[in-house]
């Protein structure tokens, strides 16, 4: 009995992998770093995070990778007088001494092309990150729901920002 | 001095259309409502096939509203969430959903076919509608409709579409009434959902 109050105890304690999800490289902190299911065929994932510049030098995230897809790159989306448009970011996103540069819906992100399975929710994407300084960083992209809107929360979405 | 005198009626004449003119200018814009889809408008005719292969016409639209959203297959973000979000509204909606159709329209039919927009919509609710067809009759949709969508070659990679990211809502003449704008609040939504079931 008290076991089974120890283990759901624990079960509650338990930290959301989303949260718990933060690397550095360099002077950079990574956190948040997630992406959407994707449904069956589609060939595209949009990847989001934010990344905190400790250091007193700029930085630049310069290109995307995984093993997961054919191509990766680094996106900025927008949306104006109601029409969405998305082009490459030409020399990548700066990352300004101690500040913090956040990749969400509706604006920056990484983008993730010819995907070679599926994004199944609660999955990690396994991705290598490359800033012109700092270098690169394998890490991974929690896979939230397919309507997620932003790193908080697994319920999936129905949240406009 | 007649000609004066008339010289001077036309320029008031001009001055009152000017001030006419302006105030219909400043009138559309305060009232945040883009002339473009003032509503009213009618897609006209098109002849495209749902994800089943089945032939869908302009007829189809009528005598039930519907909410009719343009997008593409390879779209990482706008097209999938809004897909989720009228998904979730048409769970909200519970029987009354059955009251409108539910369209997804590819901008992309060169890439979206029929069988890649089958597989697309089954992770969403099974009551949309894709349409996909030939090159033509989709711009004949889209024009009728006054949707934007334009091909985007990169330099490497596929091309990308920009496209019109509203759910555009149709009367039960598939007249447009309204959008749904990209990021409006689950709860307006839902609300121009219900007005556009109650109002036909």
């Amino acid at each position: 009995m008290r076991f089974a109050l120890l283990a759901v105890a624990a079960a509650f304690l338990a930290v959301d992998p989303a949260s718990a999800n933060s690397v550095k490289v360099g002077t950079l902190e990574l956190t948040d770093l997630w992406t959407r299911a994707t449904p069956p065929n589609a060939p595209t994932a949009g990847g989001y995070l934010t990344i905190t510049n400790t250091g007193d030098v700029p930085d630049r995230l310069v290109a995307v990778s995984s093993p997961q897809a054919g191509t990766g790159g680094v996106h900025e989306m927008r949306v104006d007088d109601g029409v969405m448009t998305m082009r490459p970011v030409d020399g990548g996103i700066e990352i300004p001494p101690n500040a913090t540069v956040t990749l969400a819906p509706g604006g920056f992100h990484i983008m993730f092309i010819d995907l070679k399975a599926p994004l199944r929710e609660g999955d990690d994407f396994p991705v290598t990150i490359t800033f012109e300084k700092a270098g690169s960083i394998e890490t991974f992209l929690h896979v939230k729901a397919i309507g997620a809107k932003d790193a908080g929360g697994d319920q999936g979405g129905g949240h406009a920002q | 001095m007649n000609t004066l005198r008339i010289v001077r009626y036309v320029l008031w004449a001009a001055v009152a259309v000017l001030v006419v003119a302006v105030a219909a200018v400043l009138y559309f814009r305060e009232s945040g409502e883009a002339p473009l889809v003032a509503g009213g408008i009618k897609g006209g005719p098109f002849n495209l096939i749902d994800q089943h292969g089945t032939p869908v016409t302009e007829a189809a639209l009528m005598g039930h509203p519907s909410a009719m959203f343009f997008g593409y297959t390879f779209c990482p973000d706008v097209c999938p969430t809004t897909l989720y979000d009228m998904t979730m509204l048409m769970q909200q909606l519970g029987p009354d959903a059955d009251r409108i159709k539910f369209y997804f329209v590819t901008v992309d039919p060169e890439r979206d076919t029929q069988q890649a927009i089958a597989e697309y919509l089954s992770a969403f609710d099974p009551r949309f509608i894709g349409l996909t067809g030939s090159r033509e009759e989709i711009d004949r949709i889209l024009s009728g409709y006054r949707v934007y969508a334009r091909k985007v070659e990169q330099d490497k990679g596929p091309y990308l579409m920009d496209h019109t990211a509203a759910v555009y809502l149709l009367d039960e003449e598939g007249a447009l009434t309204g959008t749904i704008d990209y990021q409006e609040p689950p709860e307006t939504a839902l609300a121009k959902l219900k007005r556009l079931i109650e109002s036909s």
